[in-house]
């Protein structure tokens, strides 16, 4: 007998187009079409939304909050990758 | 990767809260924060909910059709809202089913207002402008929780609790210009609300056994009595605007201090509330868990249909 | 019969069948099966409270007397109200709702599509409106309907029951009278006939891939248009009059 809970869904909402679609909560389905469908009367009443994505929450890999240092922390040196590391003399505009 | 011991994490741990860093799901966590947390988000989830049947009362008798589309809404938003809180818990492992299983065995709590019970239409206005007016004033500080999942269910909260409150004291307001029985009407549920409503924001901080250390986790960002005072103090002129009584005779302006001072609290009516002796804690209780019983079948038939589409998928 | 009279009639029909099932749906709310699901049953009932309060609206302009829509929904006796009987029928059990949500809904679905050809505007603009709130009741309660049927053996069981219980209200929807003709011949509506064959393939279709049964009874109830309803319409009624009755004449 299949007892167990509806499984978990992330879901991404598209506010508008020309957004892209953002995290904004997660809820349960017993399958995707259901998932979506809950998504728009969960998170799409005040018309939040043009699109909507889920993806079941277990599909997610994501980075290990412990390995952040090693992962983001040497971007952080390299400012040459901002404009702003450059001199442009005074005058100069459209650049 | 280096072993850290339990000292040194908890140490960087507060150092992040106290550098107002917000705390995410998979972040290292203390133990006592995630269940402190699990706590809080649980019971507040269980609030939403069983706040829905309170008011679920009175739409099928709401007096016009706005009056019913307005609080279909809202407690459709209530709904909305203890999902957005279950969602936040998950993220902390808590499973939402045995969350819900803890409220119906009457483990987990949920907030004691919703064990009054709701008699007249005017208890819709009330509900709205104290209980939601409360509501708001303990919330809108949780924005800024140090756990990310938790701040961010709140910001949302607040942003769609606005409407309740105004809504509410809307209906108050028509109630009070309105003829004498509907001036009688909302001032008896004001007298019948007040107090509960103050009792909304928890033990006096002498007694509150979790405050200080939730205080320190950025869980909590006010004592309960600041809350209180700030919600007596934003509330009595409310009243007095729309010509109804606040129920104590104790209430006066302290010029000093610049609030209001008020009567004491009965406390040991909200403790026996709190324990389940409160008019309605049965039948509460009893209605979720008989929602969750009758449509066992339900989620159950969706997911032996999962099951079977996924399959002819594959095959 | 009049133009007039025979669009106010018809509007009121459509306006009560509205009034009634959201009403009905309305009982659920902090009841359903999960929230989720309760979140999604009082949309419905909230964009039928919405399209109710249009048609009332409407209603009571053409008539003309005077009253409003909360008069026309609150201040009617019970054989005044001209809802099918299905709207009327209690929730029952989740499946019971499902499929009488999917029953009427794939009749409002083209009811309204027929109706936004209306040439009268007012009707038209209601139907359009209306039929993007209904496609999703349909798509919603249609997939509820197949996941119960095609789901476990009790959920067939229950579905089918409830399927065998109200098909006897199902017909109902195709009543024509003189306020029908009144109108085919003017113009602003067509046939209920020309829905059947659409309607009957859409349940047929949703019903064999839930794995059920269309009930083979040829038994039709029908009276809800002319006002003689089952029982369970005056209980409805005594709750969400309760207040206009109570308080007559006030605000809210």
């Amino acid at each position: 007998m299949t007892k167990k809970e509806w499984p978990l869904y992330e879901v991404f909402i598209r506010s508008k187009q020309g957004l892209s679609h953002k995290h904004v909560g997660s809820l349960r389905a017993a399958d995707e079409t259901m998932a979506v469908e809950n998504a728009r009367d969960v998170y799409t009443r005040r018309s939040e939304g043009v699109s909507i994505w889920v993806v079941e929450s277990k599909n997610i890999f994501a980075s290990d909050p412990s390995e952040a240092d090693s992962l983001f922390e040497p971007a952080d040196s390299k400012v040459y990758r901002h404009p702003t590391f450059y001199d442009v003399p005074d005058g100069i505009s459209h650049m | 990767m280096k072993e850290i011991n339990i000292e040194e994490l908890e140490k960087r741990f507060q150092e992040k809260i106290d550098a107002d860093i917000r705390i995410e799901p998979k972040d290292w966590m203390p133990d006592a924060y995630r269940k402190t947390l699990i706590r809080q988000i649980s019971q507040h989830a269980h609030s939403e909910i069983v706040g829905m049947l309170p008011e679920g009362n009175w739409i099928t008798r709401a007096p016009n059709l706005r009056r019913k589309a307005v609080l279909l809404a809202k407690v459709q938003d209530e709904a909305g809202h203890g999902l957005y809180l279950y969602s936040a818990a998950e993220t902390l492992g808590a499973d939402r089913e045995e969350t819900i299983d803890d409220l119906h065995s009457g483990k987990a709590k949920y907030s004691s207002i919703f064990n009054y019970p709701t008699l007249t239409w005017a208890d819709m206005g009330t509900i709205g402008w104290l209980v939601d007016g409360a509501a708001i004033m303990n919330q809108v500080p949780l924005c800024r929780c140090s756990y990310g999942p938790y701040a961010r269910a709140m910001v949302r909260v607040c942003k769609e609790e606005s409407f309740h409150q105004r809504q509410g004291f809307e209906i108050v307001t028509k109630l009070a210009q309105g003829t004498p029985e509907q001036k009688a009407m909302a001032q008896d549920s004001l007298n019948r609300f007040w107090w509960p409503a103050l009792m909304m924001f928890g033990p006096s901080d002498a007694d509150s056994q979790h405050s200080e250390q939730s205080m320190k986790w950025k869980i909590k960002r006010n004592s309960n009595d600041e809350l209180r005072q700030m919600f007596v103090d934003v509330t009595v002129p409310q009243a007095e605007l729309v010509g109804l009584t606040i129920p104590d005779p104790d209430l006066k302006w302290n010029e000093e201090k610049g609030s209001y001072d008020f009567g004491e609290i009965n406390w040991d009516e909200f403790w026996q509330v709190v324990s389940g002796n409160g008019i309605c804690n049965k039948e509460r209780v009893e209605a979720r868990r008989k929602a969750k019983e009758n449509g066992s079948w339900v989620r159950e038939a969706a997911n032996a249909y999962a099951a079977k589409k996924a399959q002819r998928k594959a095959s | 019969m009049t133009k007039e009279e025979a669009l106010f009639k018809y509007t009121l029909r459509l306006g009560d069948d509205a009034l009634i099932v959201s009403q009905r749906l309305s009982e659920w709310c902090g009841h359903g099966p999960i929230l989720e699901e309760d979140i999604a049953l009082t949309n419905i009932a909230l964009d039928l409270v919405g399209q109710a309060t249009v048609l009332l609206e409407y209603a009571a302009k053409v008539e003309g007397k005077d009253r409003s829509a909360d008069d026309l929904a609150y201040l009617r006796y019970e054989r005044d109200y001209t809802n099918l009987l299905l709207c009327e029928q209690p929730n029952g059990d989740f499946g019971a709702t499902i499929v009488r949500q999917f029953l009427f809904s794939a009749y409002q679905q083209f009811m309204y599509a027929a109706l936004t050809k209306s040439s009268d505007e007012q009707l038209a603009a209601i139907a359009e409106k209306s039929l993007k709130e209904v496609k999703y009741h349909v798509k919603h309660s249609a997939e509820w309907v197949i996941r119960l049927g095609d789901g476990t053996e009790e959920s067939h069981q229950r579905v089918q029951a409830s399927l065998n219980d109200l098909w006897r209200f199902s017909q109902e929807i195709f009543f024509e009278d003189e306020v029908n003709q009144t109108l085919i011949e003017a113009g602003i509506i067509t046939s209920l006939e020309d829905l059947r064959a659409d309607w009957e393939g859409l349940v047929k279709r949703v019903v064999e891939e839930a794995t059920l049964t269309l009930p083979e009874t040829k038994w039709q109830l029908d009276g809800g248009r002319k006002g003689l309803h089952s029982e369970h319409l005056g209980y409805l009624l005594a709750e969400m009059q309760y207040m206009q009755r109570a308080y007559p004449g006030m605000e809210w």
